[in-house]
């Protein structure tokens, strides 16, 4: 009765909090011309949006099929192409696909530019996918601004994790395998990205969790990873199902196959009258288009036209949610007493929550760090796992709709953000902690497309792209150096061993701390301050304030467990002896260790003098085999070339840097960090410079995120001034150095014992935090274990009743067979054998007159004659 | 006097004819039955060769015809005697059951 009775509270909550949005954007109307000039600046007021224009372009589907051809080589003649022309063979055809891929997705981005700003939208129609009464879904691409962006992204970093993984898997046998897999995540991402409507972006979405459990599962041997690539699979099926009920919902919501709705999208032949009287008409072969009467179109232009119904098309979604009278329409639906649009926006986000790992779904990201570090980098940073923010940037104009929505998926981001950082606090897997890292981050993605700042979610998507890239990567090398130790308790001194390393790391960790030196600062200030000053995009105004609270503090801990892993990795003494690396490699990679500390010393004699003579530093003289092996496995490098591409890095147990293909490839990162500063270089200038008040990607998305840009807009807190700006960003600036100096007291050198202490007082807190909070038996106790009981109930049940019922129909059907085969054995085969011996018999005797004696003939024709006169004489 | 008429020599040639056949029955020698066929030939011989005579119509075509079996048992007799000459050289006898081979 109270569960009810709550129900019912909150539904009104709801609707009054939506009534009171759609009051705010009236009156937001009444002041859209006090901002006229706002509104002249960007284009057009929502209204008077037209249908989307799109450009023919033939050679779109390269993109993705590339890398599909590329894999399906590997696929069939991976194995054969590796044992007969090596390794190398099969890492070039995919590193191939990938860099033509690339190119191609440069070409399509020049012709984008080439068009007016309004009109960027490129389309490769191929053919009908489905094609069921009024629905019809295509099979094309489409590029517009955001999935352009997304397609360099991939395409871009994509290649040189492609590249860097050719030194980080030389050691692997199932090497095709790997760039197998990897080509085919890029092609379904591609999928993802580019298909003009849900069905090829649901292709893609359910691809590339294929791609991602193959790739957890890559060391399937070991039972602990292929548990967590199912783990990944499984938890992927539950965001699945949330977001194919939101496009049901949404579909039906549209007008459905089956709902007649009233007013506005009646069925076929009321559609047609309706439409003669209120709208002008342009109808093609029995589709509708209405055209909203405020637009002047000039006579026979088709395409001022908007076609209504239902679809599964992006571009028709837009074109007709931009109709007024469409938007009133949906804005009023209501589902089970919640407001539709609200509804379909939360389903969606549901999808959203598995794909990019928030709560309640984020616990399999941490998990499937399990697989091979650069599909940590690729899938699960830098690409998949932002699939859920594309999403919802991709439907802005559907989820700016619902401050509803929009509240819930700020808040789960938020939440999510300050959550995972907690729990990255405590961690001592370099790879844990940047997995929760990411988490935390994506978290801030949802921020920003959650309070309706999608350009800023969108760049934090890009920028965080190459700074955990980077990061993932740099980790990635720094496990190979260590001999695939992941345990930074036995790091540390790092810096002097693999020097490139270290410095593209501590770069990515300036960019992803929010240093204002590089890109991660823009973004995640841009998306703290859209925020804060959200206003009534949120259920209520004070939520964004309370968002920005956690993401500031989030950005606190942020700073604070990135320098951590820096400092704990790559400043001190080295912690790893030789004892430790045994164990830790199963592959034959593992040279006997003695052998290893041979060579070491070894060359310690040789270079030793050279090496004290210039070195002779603070901590030199407690490791000198370490600093020696540095200069060995650089000779090591430079003497056998081939020493990467095969043998891999079986030497020794001193740390090493890795080949010059990975520290390249970390390099390009880094800079990319700093170059894609440039695409947000900080609005706050915009008040002192007016050409930087719209950053370059803000501009570059605009198009893309017109339909929602007003209404955001007339919804977010008016005038915020330049004083509270300045302020924010002060405090930005001040959390990124607060972090970073708590870190280096605490950890550098690992001179400090306050973590010790710390956790010697607390152990409990830090118990509960290192197991991440206990959610994952949580979720065991709540959701696997009754699942599990209820799959040995069924068990039982089909056993029992399902099996007893069909061996009951089968017993029953063999005894009629039974007599059913006497009948045949006994009473048809009787019959037909009876007519086949007599057969025989007969033909036995008849045989017998047929002697082959020119005698016995000559009697038969005597007789025969003698018959034939003998009848004459009778009868003739 | 005695004057033979056309049923005189139908008579002796189906005394040739029944002598013929006769033989060919009895016989199991290969050479046997060949003479016996040669009897049965010329059985018809004599009937083409009577009937021709007693025709009142001016034609030929029963000497012409009788020609014309000689001739063909003149080869019949030489290729029945090659193949009984092959059939004794392979099987040392010309007694035909015993040249049963192709029966089977």
């Amino acid at each position: 009765m109270t569960q009810v009775h709550a129900l019912n509270a909150l539904q009104s909550l709801i609707l009054s909090a939506e009534e009171a949005a759609a009051h705010a954007a009236e009156h937001a109307g009444a002041m859209a011309g006090a901002a006229a000039e706002h509104a002249a600046e960007h284009g057009e007021h929502v209204e008077a949006l037209t249908r989307q224009v799109t450009h023919p372009a033939g050679f779109l589907w390269l993109i993705p099929f590339l890398p599909l051809l590329g894999s399906a080589i590997n696929a069939m003649f991976g194995l054969r192409l590796q044992r007969r022309f090596g390794k190398a063979i099969t890492s070039h055809i995919a590193i191939g696909a990938m860099t033509l891929s690339f190119l191609t997705a440069a070409f399509a981005w020049i012709q984008l530019i080439g068009l007016p700003e309004g009109e960027r939208y490129l389309l490769n129609d191929l053919w009908t996918l489905i094609s069921a009464g009024d629905v019809q879904v295509q099979f094309s691409f489409a590029l517009d601004p955001l999935s352009m962006m997304m397609t360099l992204i991939i395409t871009f970093i994509g290649t040189l994790i492609h590249v860097y993984s050719v030194g980080y898997m030389a050691d692997e046998p199932a090497y095709w395998r790997f760039f197998c897999y990897l080509n085919l995540f890029v092609f379904s991402m591609l999928l993802l990205v580019m298909g003009d409507n849900f069905v090829l972006m649901f292709f893609g979405w359910e691809g590339v969790g294929l791609c991602s459990y193959l790739l957890i599962g890559f060391w399937y041997e070991d039972v602990e990873k292929a548990r967590a690539a199912v783990k990944a699979f499984v938890t992927n099926r539950f965001g699945d199902f949330g977001f194919v009920l939101g496009l049901f919902l949404l579909f039906w919501a549209m007008g459905g196959a089956w709902q007649k709705v009233a007013n506005v999208v009646p069925d076929r032949e009321v559609r047609w009258a309706k439409a003669d009287a209120n709208y002008q008409v342009q109808a093609e072969s029995g589709t509708v288009y209405l055209r909203d009467p405020t637009i002047p179109v000039e006579q026979g232009r088709t395409e001022a036209g908007t076609r209504v119904g239902p679809t599964l098309t992006f571009r028709d979604l837009r074109d007709q949610l931009t109709l007024t009278s469409m938007k009133e329409r949906l804005l009023g639906m209501n589902f089970a007493g919640i407001p539709l649009l609200a509804l379909v926006g939360i389903l969606l986000f549901v999808g959203a929550t598995a794909k990019s790992a928030q709560i309640p779904l984020y616990v399999w990201l941490p998990d499937a760090m399990a697989g091979p570090t650069p599909v940590s980098a690729l899938i699960h940073a830098a690409t998949m796992v932002t699939a859920g923010v594309y999403m919802v940037a991709r439907l802005n104009f559907l989820f700016a709709l619902s401050p509803t929505a929009m509240t819930v998926i700020a808040v789960t981001g938020a939440a999510t953000a300050a959550f995972a950082a907690t729990i990255g606090f405590v961690q001592y897997d370099i790879k844990k902690v940047l997995a929760y890292s990411t988490v935390s981050q994506l978290g801030f993605m949802f921020i920003g497309v959650g309070v309706g700042a999608y350009w800023a979610g969108a760049y934090h998507l890009l920028t965080h792209a190459f700074f955990k890239a980077c990061l993932f990567l740099g980790s990635g090398s720094v496990i190979l150096g260590c001999h695939h130790e992941q345990d930074m308790r036995k790091m540390g001194g790092l810096k002097k061993f693999m020097p490139l390393t270290e410095k593209t790391y501590r770069y990515a960790c300036i960019a992803i701390a929010g240093f204002p030196i590089a890109n991660g600062f823009f973004s995640k200030d841009e998306i703290l301050w859209k925020a804060f000053t959200s206003g009534s995009n949120m259920l209520d105004p004070a939520i964004g304030k309370i968002i920005w609270t956690v993401g500031w503090l989030t950005a606190l801990g942020t700073s604070f467990y990135m320098w951590r892993s820096y400092y704990m990795t790559f400043t001190g003494e080295y912690r790893g002896g030789h004892d430790d690396h045994g164990h830790a490699h199963a592959a034959p990679a593992t040279a006997p260790a003695p052998a290893g500390s041979h060579v070491a010393s070894h060359d310690a004699i040789k270079h030793g003098p050279e090496d004290v003579a210039h070195g002779g530093k603070d901590d030199h003289g407690h490791a000198p085999a370490p600093a020696h092996a540095t200069a060995h496995a650089k000779a090591d490098h430079a003497d056998h070339p081939d020493h990467k591409a095969e043998g891999g890095h079986g030497h020794g147990g001193s740390p090493h840097e890795s080949p010059n293909s990975m520290t390249w490839v970390l390099a390009t990162l880094a800079i990319g960090c700093a170059a894609t500063i440039v695409l947000g270089f900080w609005p706050v200038l915009g008040h002192w410079v007016p050409a930087l008040e719209e950053p370059l990607l803000e501009r570059w998305l605009a198009p893309v995120l017109a339909p929602s840009h007003a209404m955001v807009a007339a919804r977010a807190m008016a005038e915020p001034g330049l004083g509270l700006e300045i302020l924010l960003i002060a405090a930005s600036v001040s959390v990124a150095f607060g972090g970073w100096g708590i870190a280096r007291a605490l950890y550098k050198d690992a001179k400090s014992t306050v973590p010790e202490r710390v956790k010697a007082a607390l152990p409990g807190l830090h118990r509960w935090m290192y197991n991440k909070y206990y959610v994952d038996e949580l979720y065991q106790a709540v959701v696997l274990k009754p699942a599990y009981l209820l799959a040995r109930a069924w068990s039982a049940f089909d056993a029992v009743v399902v099996d007893g019922l069909v061996n009951g129909i089968a017993a029953v059907g063999r005894f009629v067979c039974n007599i059913d085969g006497a009948i045949d054995t006994y009473i048809v085969d009787g019959f037909v054998n009876l007519f086949a011996n007599n057969l025989l018999r007969l033909s036995k005797s008849l045989r017998r007159i047929q002697t082959g004696r020119i005698q016995h003939y000559l009697y038969a024709a005597l007789a025969g004659a003698l018959l034939v006169v003998g009848i004459n004489y009778l009868f003739g | 006097m005695f004057t033979p008429a056309l049923p005189h020599f139908l008579i002796v040639g189906a005394v040739l004819f029944a002598l013929g056949t006769y033989t060919c029955i009895t016989r199991t020698n290969a050479v046997g039955i060949l003479m016996g066929v040669e009897l049965i030939l010329n059985a018809a011989n004599v009937n083409f060769v009577a009937f021709n005579k007693y025709n009142p119509a001016p034609v030929l075509t029963g000497q012409v015809f009788a020609l014309m079996v000689i001739v063909l048992a003149a080869a019949e007799a030489a290729v029945a005697l090659a193949i009984v000459l092959a059939i004794y050289m392979n099987m040392k006898t010309i007694d035909v059951t015993e040249a049963d081979t192709l029966r089977e």
